[in-house]
């Protein structure tokens, strides 16, 4: 029980972070034009190809420095500064929104942020939906990630808490699968209710990527 | 003055470009640029998190390449587990494909069934598929004995272990179903058509219409099922635990190790700018033989 709660709490604090994150800095991408803008893009978008295990080791010793072991903050603070991916997708999205409802909002006076938030961010509640069934997944099943940086048992998530409900009840089959059923179950029931958006993001990063 | 105006909103839309992106940079200063440095000074250090890093040099990469048999196991054992589960998972997707892409009564039921297990995904099914290769309860086995058969050690032979692992990543084949999928859909009919004129049979078809059609989307997957690939952790760390007899031992598993283990941070740091230099090699080879066998619509092959 605990672990859900912890898990629930991480996954929303995720799923946020990315949302308000991503879809800011997409913006930046999509309707404005800045110097350095392409570049920057580039460069964001390298970074996916960067094997995780090069920063892991040293995000880790910086969180220790910070005192965030055994906290959520390593887990779900990077989360609102946007992760490439996300901007990538949100980019693609706002790009198909026309030019002249931004403009018309800026001759009426309207700051970006405004334009942001009450036109672009309304507008795209699909692919927001897509990249919050995303974070979920990510978050939900994230288990290097609370295995770097959860050592107290009473911050676990459930995917630690499986692992060592493993370790304590080993070849007990119909008590682990009892257990697995349990932490899938929320995945599947976002999957049958939401099955439109799952299947929409997955094919627009792969056909368009 | 009007010259003057238009300046002004050029400038006035670059500092507003750069406070949205302001989050974005700091995201990427702090939690890639400075940890990729910093991993890299490391990577030249002696470091266990109580004493200072000490400096080494070329250390920890010599060591790796001459004294660490363990090092060029779990590098081959990666490169075997790529190796065989990218061209399996890029084969098997295409069919499966083709297969969901035909109008058949209840078509849409069985695309879901086979997209699902890419869904749910971690530790769970990690679980689920221990049982399920489990030499002496597992369904596998069990299912064999009854046919008299005496199912192998999926996972307890070092023979079938990474193959075992292998077979296991299929189970999430849908992933990459359903965008095969809508590349599919992308294909015009017109194509298909114009071959039947000309009295192509099935086989054909698929051979010259549909493949060369995908190339683009199969580049995309293998590109994608190569860097995951070089990932696989976590089947290892909750399956296996890198055996038998360092079978499974994947390179992730191994650096893992190495890092919050043997706290041998350095070492462990070395390992990743390895994984670094031959991801991006590997990235770099189908990057580069993409313009041998991906097709873009709108180029003139000749």
């Amino acid at each position: 029980m605990r672990y859900t709660v912890n898990t629930v709490w991480i996954t929303l604090l995720s799923v946020i972070g990315a949302l308000l994150s991503s879809s800011f800095i997409a913006y930046a991408f999509a309707k404005l034009k800045w110097p350095g803008r392409n570049i920057w893009f580039v460069v964001l978008l390298g970074t996916m190809m960067l094997p995780p295990q090069v920063t892991m080791i040293p995000l880790f010793l910086f969180f220790k420095q910070l005192g965030w072991i055994d906290t959520y903050l390593p887990l779900t603070v990077p989360y609102f500064f946007g992760s490439a991916f996300y901007i990538f997708l949100m980019r693609q999205f706002f790009m198909t929104i026309p030019k002249e409802l931004s403009e018309a909002a800026k001759i009426d006076g309207s700051t970006e942020f405004y334009i942001w938030w009450r036109i672009f961010i309304p507008l795209s509640k699909p692919a927001l939906a897509t990249l919050a069934i995303f974070t979920f997944m990510m978050a939900w099943n994230d288990f290097l990630g609370p295995l770097i940086y959860l050592n107290d048992p009473d911050q676990f998530t459930l995917a630690l808490g499986l692992r060592s409900f493993q370790q304590q009840y080993g070849t007990r089959w119909n008590v682990m699968m009892a257990a697995s059923l349990i932490v899938m179950l929320p995945t599947l029931v976002m999957f049958f209710s939401f099955q439109k958006y799952f299947i929409e993001g997955v094919t627009l990063t792969g056909v368009k990527g | 003055m009007r010259h003057k105006r238009v300046m002004k909103m050029s400038t006035r839309e670059a500092i507003n470009g750069y406070c949205c992106f302001s989050p974005g940079l700091i995201g990427l200063i702090v939690f890639m640029a400075g940890p990729i440095l910093y991993s890299l000074y490391l990577s030249f250090t002696n470091y266990n998190i109580y004493q200072a890093p000490r400096w080494i040099g070329l250390a920890n990469y010599r060591i790796m390449l001459t004294e660490d048999p363990l090092f060029w196991k779990s590098m081959l054992n990666t490169l075997y587990y790529v190796a065989l589960s990218v061209p399996l998972n890029t084969v098997a997707g295409v069919l499966l494909a083709v297969l969901m892409n035909q109008s058949v009564r209840g078509i849409r039921l069985f695309r879901t069934l086979y997209f699902l297990p890419s869904v749910v995904s971690g530790v769970a099914v990690a679980l689920l598929w221990q049982w399920v290769l489990d030499p002496n309860f597992g369904l596998i086995n069990t299912f064999l004995a009854r046919l008299g058969i005496e199912g192998p050690g999926w996972l307890t032979d070092e023979h079938w272990s990474k193959f075992s692992l292998v077979l296991m990543n299929l189970w999430a084949v849908g992933g990459s179903m359903i965008i095969y999928l809508a590349g599919l859909q992308g294909v015009p009919r017109s194509l298909y058509e114009a071959a039947t004129v000309d009295g192509a049979g099935m086989l054909r078809k698929f051979v010259s219409i549909t493949i060369p059609m995908l190339t683009p989307t199969i580049f995309f997957n293998v590109i994608m099922g190569v860097l995951s690939g070089f990932q696989v952790f976590l089947q290892a760390y909750i399956m296996t635990g890198g055996g038998p007899n360092n079978s499974t031992m994947f390179f992730a598993y191994y650096l893992y190790n190495k890092a919050f283990k043997d706290m041998q941070f350095g070492y462990a740091s070395a390992m990743a700018w390895v994984l670094l230099f031959i991801t991006l090699a590997c990235t770099l080879i189908i990057l580069r033989s993409g313009s041998r066998w991906v097709y873009y619509e709108g180029e003139n092959p000749n």
